[in-house]
């Protein structure tokens, strides 16, 4: 089909409302992304008309409610392009996903003097976790460096990729820079030496094709919330075989087998790994959130977004005097623009563009090791989605003129 | 008012722009480092006393114009002050931001007084307040 994107703005209730008496121009959806009715529809009518607990109720509507939450396991599956839905574990978010394979393989799997290697490119939920758990274990943390345009530096890959390696962990595309890594070459070297890969997609998911097994990715995660879905439903996809020997983190409801009174046997997959009532309404709105990607095609969703990523580099370097950050190869590169007007803070450059209605991020974004590595305290973040226009792109280059005419003082240092 | 208000701009753009009292210093009797740490913004604030009254003061910081700004108008407040001034000061300052009392500066700390175009700006008062959160605790030790 083609690519609607009038039909795509209707569908998106909140792209028609006003932001300060302006129209509302978001360009934040690398944080978080707006919501389709169909999923506003669907989380509307699950309250409304089938809302029980699942996994627990033999009358209908707990029944009804299991085979939606479970439907949604199977079409991750498929999405993802995973070998089975049991492959498939809800978490909260991609921070507890990360954190699941640290506390449970992490824990099992890492010992002293192990290394787990990561990118100076990563947000902090793929950097704590494994601070933490190289602290408890005596681990050491290695860092694949950066080239300046953001790309990572592989020419010492096997340096750094070395037998005592247990993990690569490493974003499928940065939420800073929109840099999408060459993961092919990593997976390789990590392969040689026994190490396993865990990919963070949270970025990757939403703009591009994915394939986990293709890729052969040992873990991948992400979160609902990116990718059209709502807020508190994350995805963890690990390889069965890995998922097998994984212990539980959390202990209590629906992830135990039988339960005596000092001790429990615990649940077959997925279960065992999802204790507790989950967010039951979240991932059955993240269901008609896949169904709507996929309406669409990602790969078509990718076409869209390359050609306003061309639009908007181009009108920024023409705009002049901003600071570009990542790579100009739009083939490595996703729908993220990350700047700064040298002199002004990140912050005063978004406060004056809230008031044009123009919702950027401005920051650290989470990734403090690369604005230490950029010596900058933050960057301006415009980020598209499939929903966004070149018009957004017009209106962020006024607002941005803007900034330019308050801080015109400041500028000219 | 807003960031875009040509008076509020004129005040802090020049805060930002010719920060008083700007640099470390050396050997000073009270001495604080304040960060907000979802936005990164820094300042480090020096002070030097004779007896109960602010000889000398200074800061160094990084951040946006507001936090910097902000740092630079309280080091001219406080130049030559007592601390029971800084501390009424402070509350004053901190009422404006935070309980939405209305300013009741006396006319000599009108600088002050133009911050308070950052309650339109609510996701910013934090940036406002980072300098004087710093004083409070280095006055507190």
């Amino acid at each position: 089909m083609s690519f609607d994107l009038e039909k795509i703005r209707r569908d998106f209730p909140i792209l028609s409302t006003q932001m300060n008496g302006k129209p509302l121009v978001f360009l934040d959806s690398a944080a978080s992304s707006q919501k389709p009715k169909s999923v506003i529809d669907t989380i509307r009518k699950y309250y409304e008309a089938e809302n029980a607990n699942i996994h627990r109720g033999i009358y209908y509507l707990s029944q009804k409610a299991t085979e939606k939450y479970e439907m949604t396991r199977i079409k991750t599956s498929r999405f993802i392009g995973a070998a089975c839905a049991k492959v498939v574990i809800f978490t909260r978010n991609t921070t507890e996903s990360i954190n699941l394979v640290a506390q449970s393989w992490g824990r099992t799997n890492i010992h002293e003097g192990d290394e787990i290697v990561l990118t100076e490119l990563e947000h902090h939920s793929n950097l704590v976790p494994w601070q933490m758990l190289a602290q408890e274990k005596q681990a050491v943390l290695k860092f694949i460096p950066l080239n300046q345009d953001s790309t990572l530096d592989l020419s010492n890959l096997d340096e750094i990729i070395t037998e005592r390696v247990k993990l690569v962990a490493l974003a499928q595309m940065s939420n800073v820079t929109g840099t999408i890594h060459d993961l092919s070459a990593i997976i390789r070297r990590a392969r040689e030496v026994g190490a396993k890969v865990l990919i963070d997609g949270a970025q990757g998911i939403c703009h591009l094709p994915t394939n986990v097994q293709k890729e052969d990715f040992d873990f991948y995660t992400f979160s609902a919330h990116k990718m059209l879905g709502p807020t508190g439903v994350g995805v963890l996809y690990a390889k069965e075989e890995i998922l097998d020997t994984m212990p539980p983190w959390m202990g209590g409801g629906d992830m135990i087998s039988k339960v005596w009174k000092e001790k429990s046997t615990y649940a077959d997959l997925p279960a065992r790994l999802e204790a507790g009532t989950p967010n039951i309404s979240g991932v059955i709105g993240f269901g008609a959130a896949l169904e709507y990607l996929e309406s669409v095609g990602m790969q078509e969703i990718r076409n869209h977004e390359l050609e306003l990523l061309q639009y908007a580099l181009d009108r920024l370097e023409d705009f002049g005097g901003l600071e570009l950050y990542g790579t100009n190869d739009l083939s490595k590169r996703g729908g993220v623009i990350s700047f700064n007007f040298p002199g002004v803070h990140p912050h005063d450059v978004g406060s004056i563009l809230d008031e044009e209605g123009i919702a950027i991020r401005v920051g650290h974004h989470c990734a403090q090791p690369f604005m230490d590595f950029k010596g900058i305290a933050g960057t301006c973040r415009a980020s598209f989605y499939l929903y966004n226009t070149k018009e957004d792109v017009d209106s962020l280059l006024v607002g941005l003129k803007k900034v330019k005419e308050i801080f015109g003082r400041v500028l000219k240092r | 008012m807003s960031l875009s208000d040509s008076l509020y701009q004129e005040v802090l753009l020049d805060h930002y722009q010719n920060p008083r009292h700007h640099g470390k210093m050396e050997h000073s009797d009270l001495h604080q480092e304040g960060v907000n740490p979802l936005c990164g913004d820094e300042v480090e604030l020096f002070l030097k006393l004779k007896g109960d009254i602010i000889s000398e003061i200074s800061f160094v910081g990084k951040g946006c114009s507001i936090s910097q700004a902000s740092a630079s108008m309280l080091t001219d407040s406080l130049y030559g002050k007592t601390i029971s001034e800084a501390k009424s000061l402070l509350q004053e300052f901190k009422g404006m931001l935070l309980e939405d009392k209305a300013p009741n500066f006396p006319e000599e700390y009108e600088d002050l007084e133009s911050m308070e175009a950052v309650k339109k700006i609510p996701a910013r008062i934090k940036c406002a307040t980072l300098a004087w959160n710093t004083l409070e605790k280095a006055i507190g030790k």
